[in-house]
């Protein structure tokens, strides 16, 4: 009995003490309750990202976010259903997903991701060259071997080896995939044909892995093996990938400058009353990485609950400010200055008031 | 201790009326208790039937036969699941039925009695690894082992290679890492039970056969084994039930494509699988509906086997005496 009371005076000091430091880092915002301040779920692929821009944010503006990674799919049923804040995809929603959702939903980038070909080719110094064209040839099965004539081709003077080319592919539904074949039904008109783009689609070939570590492992393992992953993923790992030529007929290996390069050449000429559910794949632009794409959060555009949508947008007003400055130290890329400065002003138009 | 006997043997009187009542409400409880497994089961049944039958009344029964699975074009055959379900469970019990007889039959009759404990403790610890370490474990030393050394063994030594079993090419990722993985999971749920039905039969059974001249080895066949029948087909239906719904290491082993190939080489799907990957990522109402389908049909398989293998024990122990 004794000890249990002791407990609780510890857990109550604890506690008061916690409180104490946050009113001291910041009222000003309006936050610093103790509590879970806003709370969101989404995509997995940006969640190393901000789980620290959350943390920081915690520290500075003392305002709590509690963010589930528990995927894009899960992130829109959850906003759509109204159990969160806010959510955040990899994906645009569609219109079909907008239509079941409590109103019209907003779609705020926050940065870039790129997928990246990685591939197990024993011997193989430089970075294999390749074209959607051909990419979207080995994914539906056209090409075979990796001498294929094709292939040579784009890779003069490198001894590729006669083994058959085993297509390795994320078995889960993702956001990874759907950049993935978003790209190869833009570049390659026999996969538009065929699979298309989705964040599950029929593989006419190969082996599935389930998540990013699922698919590396299995292309890993097997010699001639090639499949996609994300490029955060592929650096943490070191993973060897490919440079893929872009629309201006550029090999571009990726990098976040490739992935800003590419956004800046699709967000130059947007209307402004875009809603910027925009797919930057094979984007124009000589340094543009063509697999890139933004990940996006989502929230509506009228908010019920005037404190907590005050929170939120100033918490995004922040994450587009001084949170783009953290992305490319975690392998992720800023949004081009021009479109986070016209973000901030899209955050304004945020309503208040239940809907009508 | 003659006090203590003689307050045991006296136990204080209770009244009648107390009693009466105190069966009543003991009976009440129980009763709720026990309607409220199988009441447990009906809801899940039926809120699974709701949720899946956009689905399924779209489909029809080209769900069971299609063999097609395009989300995006929102067609949604699930024969390569149901599949896969089947084929990597019948492979586990083939692989898994022989030796966990054969380790019960060692640890009940044979094994000296200092070995019993340490080597009965180990086998069903297998039971007690996480299904995601089994898989990656599967990953790291399984697929490479069905890689290298046995695929090349039974297709070229053997000369398998001809039959459709073992043909086309083999990345280890297969029908057979999932059914090799499965048989060593539900190894120790089939030699648990089975060693304790063995154990349970009477010595006097034992010690009649060789009595009447019978070798050792003939009284566990003919004296033991048909003895404890019925409890060893139960502990191998344990075994498949386990078998057809794991997820988890099946899923990270099997290649997860959904396709029919005879060849155990090839990679396969299952309908455990196919829910797990595709779950998180569904938001289409018609997905979602899709998906519960694949869990009602494997509901219904699973209810389905294990009918066949209740009869296949009625059917055996009726025989039997």
């Amino acid at each position: 009995m004794k000890r249990l009371a002791v407990a609780l005076l510890a857990f109550t000091t604890l506690a008061c003490s916690a409180d104490k430091s946050d009113d001291a880092a910041g009222v000003s915002s309006g936050g610093g309750s103790g509590s879970v301040d806003l709370t969101g779920a989404g995509a997995t692929f940006p969640y190393p990202l901000y789980s620290k821009w959350f943390a920081d944010y915690a520290t500075q503006k003392g305002v709590r976010i509690n963010y589930q990674s528990i995927g894009s799919g899960g992130g829109i049923r959850q906003l759509s259903e109204g159990t969160v804040d806010f959510g955040a995809s990899d994906s645009p929603m569609t219109d079909e997903d907008i239509a079941k959702a409590k109103g019209p939903v907003l779609h705020i980038p926050t940065v870039l991701g790129a997928v990246v070909v990685t591939y197990n080719l024993p011997g193989l110094k430089a970075p294999l060259k390749i074209t959607g064209e051909v990419l979207g040839d080995i994914f539906t099965g056209a090409i075979k071997k990796w001498n294929d004539p094709r292939l040579a081709a784009l890779n003069p003077g490198v001894a590729l080896p006669t083994s058959d080319v085993l297509v390795v592919h994320r078995s889960d539904g993702s956001g990874t995939t759907f950049v993935f074949t978003d790209y190869l039904a833009s570049a390659s008109p026999r996969w538009a044909a065929g699979p298309g783009r989705g964040k599950e689609v029929p593989w006419p070939v190969g082996l599935g892995g389930k998540g990013n570590e699922g698919v590396a492992g299995q292309v890993k393992q097997t010699p001639g093996a090639i499949g996609y992953v994300e490029l955060a993923y592929a650096k943490q790992n070191a993973l060897p990938f490919a440079a893929i030529r872009n629309a201006a007929g550029n090999f571009v290996l990726p990098s976040p400058d490739g992935m800003t390069a590419a956004a800046s050449a699709v967000s130059a000429n947007l209307p402004a009353n875009t809603d910027y559910r925009l797919s930057i794949v094979n984007a124009p632009g000589a340094a543009a990485y063509p697999i890139s794409s933004f990940t996006w959060i989502l929230l509506y555009e009228q908010q019920a609950d005037s404190v907590k949508a005050r929170k939120l947008v100033d918490f995004l007003k922040w994450a587009l400010s001084e949170g783009e400055k953290q992305a490319a130290a975690l392998d992720y890329a800023p949004l081009p200055a021009s479109m986070a400065a016209q973000l901030q002003t899209r955050l304004a138009s945020i309503k208040v008031g239940t809907a009508q | 201790m003659p006090e203590g006997q003689a307050l045991r043997a006296e136990p204080p009187a209770l009244p009648l009326k107390t009693s009466a009542r105190g069966d009543w409400m003991y009976q009440a409880t129980i009763t709720v208790f026990a309607a409220a497994i199988p009441l447990l089961l009906i809801l899940i049944a039926v809120s699974i039937a709701v949720a899946a039958w956009p689905a399924l009344s779209r489909a029809g029964f080209s769900f069971i036969t299609g063999s097609t699975w395009d989300v995006g074009r929102g067609e949604f055959g699930a024969a390569p699941a149901i599949y896969g379900t089947l084929v990597s469970s019948a492979i586990a019990l083939v692989l898994a039925t022989p030796l966990a007889l054969g380790v019960s039959i060692f640890l009940s009759e044979i094994a000296p009695k200092w070995l019993r404990q340490p080597v009965g403790f180990l086998v069903d610890l297998l039971a007690a690894i996480p299904s995601v370490v089994y898989g990656l474990w599967g990953i790291f030393v399984l697929v490479p082992l069905l890689r290298d050394p046995v695929g090349p063994f039974l297709r070229d030594t053997l000369h398998l290679g001809s039959t459709p079993l073992f043909s086309g090419p083999n990345y280890g990722y297969s029908m057979l890492a999932a059914g090799v993985i499965l048989a060593i999971m539900i190894l120790p749920f089939i030699s648990a039970v089975t060693r304790e039905v063995l154990l349970a039969v009477p010595r006097s059974q034992r010690e009649a056969a060789l009595a009447l001249g019978a070798t050792r080895w003939e009284m566990i066949r003919d004296a033991v084994i048909p003895y404890a029948r019925s409890g060893i087909i139960g502990g191998i239906i344990l075994g498949l039930g386990r078998a057809l719904g794991e997820t988890m290491a099946v899923t990270m082993l099997i290649g997860n494509r959904a396709e029919i190939s005879s060849s155990l080489f090839a990679p396969g799907y299952t309908m455990a699988s196919l829910i797990a990957n595709e779950f998180s990522e569904a938001t289409s109402d018609m997905h979602l509906s899709a998906l519960m389908a694949v869990g009602a049909v494997l509901f219904i398989v699973t209810l389905l086997v294990n009918a066949i293998a209740r009869w296949l024990v009625w059917r055996v122990t009726r025989g039997g005496t």
